[in-house]
């Protein structure tokens, strides 16, 4: 199983997988290609009708409460928060993979725990979000928060806010339950078993992929 | 069908468990996590520029940019570490990321059209915009009407 290919290895002369990669794992990647268009078109929609619109509310009066501290003004902290969190599992992820690829379950089975762990705490961060706007005022087709420049917003901004993080949300809860799934059949043998933890690694990347994607809804909801 | 076999088919050059590996993987860590925290001085920097009076609008764009682009290096760095994209061969990656060159029309021209549509909007907008007022009432636990 550990063979290096030789440098001059024909891949396309057949009895080879061309891309070096077994079938499932191509498959993951063109996938989640679809769904980098999927969250793509989402997120210039968004900026495009944020380009159109006169003004816009400002994220650091909005998105400025953190569990704890009711009432105080404290913008970017708790996004920061939840930014992290979403690190921190994605290295735990890999450290999986890691483990899988020097085949020991225990490895796996740890760094998964911790993975589902900090995948929950972001689940969590969010509801908490959402339940604070949603008190504040805000849900499709509420705005309560006004433009930067005092007029009036659309709820577009609301629109698109929670159907963009609840997308994503979605994507985090859909990864928890994989990975769940994941530890379990790790904890059965399966893997050990089939003598690879290659599906560690077809997880590993739809979990990389929504950290990716938060990168970019942090870097245009919160940050800019 | 002795190929299609998944020990045959596939080799592992790449995936070799050494300490090399799980350096990487920190050294990483450490990257984005230090991206991540410029990106945020540089947005509480801009937070506060705006409660400061009026900003200069040439810095703030300039200033978004530089958290865009740091954002790009952080969404690099995740493909082709943490995912291993870039321990693939040179084919595979390319099937990804040809495709999604497609970005970059698909960006500028609907931030294009986005740009035109408020232009428009600027020529036709009403004269005296509605101002914003806060309804008082109680906040927390109240119906959403």
């Amino acid at each position: 199983m550990a063979q290096a290919a030789a440098a001059n290895t024909k891949w396309w002369g057949g009895g080879k997988s061309p891309f070096n990669v077994e079938y499932g794992k191509l498959m993951m990647w063109y996938f989640l290609m679809s769904d980098a268009f999927t969250f793509g078109a989402f997120l210039i929609s968004y900026g495009t009708v944020r380009m159109s619109s006169p003004s816009w509310p400002d994220p650091n009066h909005v998105f400025n409460a953190v569990p704890f501290f009711s009432g105080v003004h404290m913008p970017l902290v708790f996004v920061s928060f939840m930014t992290f969190v979403l690190i921190v599992s994605s290295v735990t992820m890999v450290l999986a993979v890691h483990e899988g690829h020097k085949g020991n379950k225990q490895g796996v089975i740890k760094y998964l725990f911790w993975t589902i762990v900090f995948g929950l705490i972001f689940l969590g961060s969010q509801a908490w979000e959402w339940t604070h706007l949603h008190h504040e005022g805000a849900w499709w087709g509420h705005n309560p928060f006004p433009n930067a420049d005092g007029t009036v917003a659309t709820t577009n901004f609301t629109n698109f806010f929670f159907t963009i993080t609840g997308f994503h949300g979605f994507h985090v809860f859909s990864g928890v339950v994989i990975n769940l799934i994941a530890l379990l059949m790790t904890q059965n043998g399966v893997f050990e078993r089939r003598g690879h933890y290659l599906m560690i690694e077809k997880v590993g990347l739809y979990w990389h992929f929504v950290d990716l994607v938060w990168v970019f809804v942090f870097l245009f909801f919160y940050l800019v | 069908m002795e190929h299609q076999t998944f020990g045959g088919e596939v080799t592992f050059a790449h995936a070799a468990p050494t300490d090399d590996a799980k350096k990487r993987i920190f050294k990483t860590t450490v990257i984005l996590s230090l991206i991540t925290i410029v990106e945020l001085a540089l947005g509480f920097w801009i937070y506060k520029m705006h409660e400061g009076g009026t900003p200069n609008p040439t810095l703030i764009l300039f200033l978004k940019g530089v958290i865009i682009i740091l954002s790009l290096a952080k969404a690099f760095y995740i493909v082709s570490i943490f995912m291993h994209l870039g321990d693939e061969i040179r084919n595979l990656i390319m099937t990804i990321v040809v495709p999604l060159m497609l970005f970059v029309w698909f960006i500028a021209a609907f931030l294009y059209d986005g740009h035109s549509w408020k232009n428009l909007r600027h020529e036709y907008r009403p004269k005296d915009p509605v101002k914003y007022e806060k309804v008082e009432g109680p906040a927390h636990g109240a119906e959403l009407k």
